[in-house]
């Protein structure tokens, strides 16, 4: 039988998962943590502390700022010392709750022992609450509210709960730690999930270069009992962890341009994302930590770690619990190497959905000099969602919008493939997403233009009335 | 033998006549009918299609002026007024000159003032760069550097200066299109006017951010102190969001404003002579010590006649 893996584009990167023996190891917490307000998709929060306030570790510091946006909850105990502005990873100014560290004193009502809670709450509208209250968040990079995206819009069906655990991003062994060592809880989590959406079918989907992962939570579904879960092997092919890759391996069905997953019945979450349900809706516990790798290639492997972090930990005070940075680093990454975001403020907090610090050298993050292109097609063979990078980058550069638009760049999904395939070392990615940018702003102003038409013509009607 | 010729050359001969004919009818009834004065205009435009007017090219440039009531929004910047009094002339309206106006780069970022906090490898874009973080110095609102406006200029007026990092303007060749200004997406260059005899001031900054964070990413920089503000006799410096900004429609060129910045933020530009920054200091400063003097004086006064005003209305109380 041939393996199962999405049916379009993808490539092969070296999957360099050289932590991946590496047991996660708890940090101590540090003297002072900076907490993003922005640590989801959508609105930022809002703070709701003031400058001298104590706050118990888990205590709600922010409350959410729209409808798609989250709780955030002090991730230690102490005093708040400064809400201002500092700066996030890529430089830009974002409000930051600056907590001075006292202690570790945990907010009542949480659950801190390890026994593990098999029992599904029955209230569906309970676990939501929870999961909205504890502030979980998409953990597989898009940092989408988890309330939003398990409550889909009256009407649409879930057919099918897909649990991520691919992650085909290179050297991250995060999710792959936590796959053997929280085992059931992601399980559990899962299960969770399922009955919110109404007890569908649920697949957890591996990719075949983790037979551990793979073993170990085939065993722990059977030993639990639920009814309905699997665990799948997927063949090994980047961006299998892509959303509607995921969907098209699992389900064999294509999402639409524009459309979003549960339009063809199916909702995907990430294992972190499973873990962090279970821990809010068994142990009522908030979401302040995640588990973080610290890898790359010119880290000795026992230098290597999977660390589990409170958020708002400053990156440099990571990188040197962990030893400091390498010598031969020439960029430091978070996220892993084909979409994550180059670190160009140490000094930038983790946030709730940060996964590693990845350090490369020179010769595996050199570019290369861009030459013509030669039309050899790599790129639209490589791209997962079918599009014509070449094209596009084209259009770019010539600021055509409208054909941009025509030619779906809307549907990049940002994996660079492209980039990684072409013989030319175009900066493909660079150029097609800030195109995207551009035309998914044209197109977000087009929609309210046509809202605030339709209102106003309303209003007309009513007044006419 | 000789029939057929003639045969042949006289239907070929009535053919071309009919159908001359049913061309000339067709041309008749679809005539487009379109100004002459469009043509007229056409040919005293500069020609560039560049742009910079808002029009797609000379030739939508002369469309629309011939159809418009007056020439108030259409105004060719490149031509400038030569160009459009031969425009006015044309079409018999009245034309109000504009001042000729210069692309200006409002950042001092130079390599020197603002040192590098990382290092960048993507594509050289500044749209590209600026969508991804917020550069690779301290400041999020300086120059890029990546030349997104000397692609954008099609006179050739601008280029790179390896030294500083910075673009420069070759006011002689700037025909003030502003291609440049639109491209560079942080908004740094601004449409400024030439000033008399080519002098002109402007703060060389547009970093919104508080003074400590400022100075720490550059030296050069706009710290938002207000002095300039508060030195300013002609209400041209606008001061928001921590940084100045010079309105040229009311700078009177005094230059007190350059002499008294402690940054070094404010430029002045084209004047024959170097500032005599010690002796514009002195100069303010006595006017600023003549000024509280006479405040302190004022006051004084008001708190006599109000003491003298104070035991008549007691009198008057106690009557």
């Amino acid at each position: 039988m041939a393996k199962i893996t999405f049916s379009m584009g993808g490539v092969h990167p070296n999957d360099a998962k050289i932590a991946k023996d590496r047991a996660i190891e708890v940090l101590p917490l540090p003297q002072t943590v900076y907490v993003s307000m922005a640590q989801h998709l959508g609105a930022p929060a809002k703070p709701v502390v003031a400058v001298g306030d104590k706050v118990k570790t888990g205590q709600v510091i922010a409350e959410p700022g729209g409808f798609i946006s989250a709780f955030v909850h002090s991730p230690v105990s102490g005093t708040v010392k400064s809400i201002a502005p500092q700066k996030d990873l890529a430089g830009n100014w974002m409000t930051h709750v600056e907590i001075a560290v006292e202690g570790d004193e945990w907010a009542e009502g949480i659950d801190l022992s390890d026994t593990l809670v098999t029992e599904i709450p029955e209230d569906r509208a309970f676990i939501l609450d929870r999961i909205k209250a504890c502030g979980v968040v998409g953990l597989g990079g898009a940092t989408f509210p988890t309330h939003v995206k398990l409550n889909p819009a009256p009407g649409s069906v879930a057919e099918c709960l897909i649990i991520n655990g691919a992650e085909c991003e290179p050297y991250l062994t995060s999710d792959y730690r936590i796959m053997l060592e929280r085992t059931k809880e992601i399980v559990i989590g899962a299960a969770i999930m399922q009955k919110v959406l109404g007890g569908c079918r649920c697949v957890i989907g591996i990719e075949e270069n983790k037979p551990e992962a793979i073993a170990a939570m085939g065993k722990a579904v059977s030993e639990l009992g639920y009814k309905n879960i699997e665990v799948l092997s997927l063949k090994k092919k980047y961006p299998q962890g892509g959303e509607k890759q995921l969907i098209d391996a699992v389900m064999h069905r294509q999402v639409g341009s524009g459309g979003l997953p549960i339009s063809v019945g199916a909702v995907v979450q990430n294992v972190a994302t499973s873990l962090a349900v279970y821990e809010a809706v068994q142990k009522n516990k908030p979401l302040i930590t995640n588990t973080l790798t610290i890898t790359g290639d010119c880290l000795p492997v026992e230098k290597q770690h999977n660390y589990l972090f409170r958020i708002g930990m400053p990156l440099s005070y990571i990188a040197e619990q962990a030893g400091g940075v390498p010598e031969g680093a020439a960029k430091l990454i978070s996220g892993g190497p084909m979409m994550g975001k180059a670190i160009a403020n140490l000094d930038a907090c983790t946030v709730k959905g940060s996964s590693s610090i990845l350090y490369l050298s020179e010769a595996a993050t050199r570019r290369e000099p861009e030459s013509n292109c030669i039309r050899c097609g790599k790129c639209a063979e490589a791209c997962p969602m079918g599009l014509e990078p070449f094209l596009l980058n084209k259009l770019a550069r010539a600021g055509r919008t409208d054909d941009l638009e025509a030619n779906a760049v809307q549907d990049c999904i940002e994996c660079g493939c492209c980039l990684y395939s072409c013989p030319a070392h175009i900066p493909l990615l660079d150029i097609i997403r800030q195109a995207k940018g551009q035309v998914m702003g044209i197109i977000r102003a087009r929609a309210a233009a046509a809202k605030a038409a339709a209102e106003a013509a309303k209003a007309a009607e009513a007044a006419k009335k | 033998m000789t029939t057929t010729i003639i045969w042949t050359i006289a239907i070929i001969a009535i053919l071309g006549l009919v159908l001359a004919l049913v061309l000339y009818f067709v041309a008749e009834k679809f005539k487009v009918v379109e100004d002459p004065r469009i043509d007229e205009v056409e040919k005293v435009m500069p020609g560039a299609n560049c742009g910079g007017c808002g029009f797609a090219g000379c030739r939508a440039f002369a469309d629309a002026a011939v159809k418009a009531p007056n020439l108030d929004n259409n105004y060719c910047p490149v031509g400038g007024n030569d160009v459009m009094k031969k425009v006015a002339a044309i079409l018999g309206y009245e034309l109000k000159e504009k001042a000729p106006m210069v692309a200006v780069v409002r950042c001092n970022g130079t390599c020197e003032n603002r040192p590098k906090t990382n290092e960048y490898d993507g594509a050289t874009s500044c749209k590209v760069k600026a969508a991804l973080y917020a550069g690779d110095t301290g400041c999020a609102y300086g120059c890029l550097g990546c030349g997104d406006c000397v692609e954008a200029c099609q006179f050739g007026a601008i280029s790179m200066d390896p030294a500083t990092g910075l673009p420069v303007v070759d006011e002689s060749k700037c025909t003030a299109c502003g291609a440049c200004a639109k491209a560079c997406p942080k908004h740094i260059i601004e449409l400024r006017n030439k000033g008399p005899r080519g002098m002109r001031m402007y703060v060389s900054c547009v970093n919104k951010d508080k003074g400590p964070a400022v100075k720490k990413a550059c030296a050069a920089a706009c710290i938002g102190c207000g002095i300039c503000f508060k030195t300013c006799q002609h209400g041209a410096i606008v001061f928001e969001n921590n940084v100045a900004y010079i309105d040229y429609t009311k700078c009177k060129l005094c230059r007190e404003c350059e002499a008294m910045c402690p940054t070094g933020a404010i430029h002045g530009v084209g004047f024959p002579k170097p500032l005599d920054k010690e002796g514009v200091k002195a100069r303010i400063q006595e006017r600023q010590k003549k000024a509280r003097e006479a405040a302190a004086a004022a006051a004084e006064a008001a708190k006599l006649a109000a003491a003298a005003a104070e035991p008549v209305k007691k009198e008057e109380n106690n009557g």
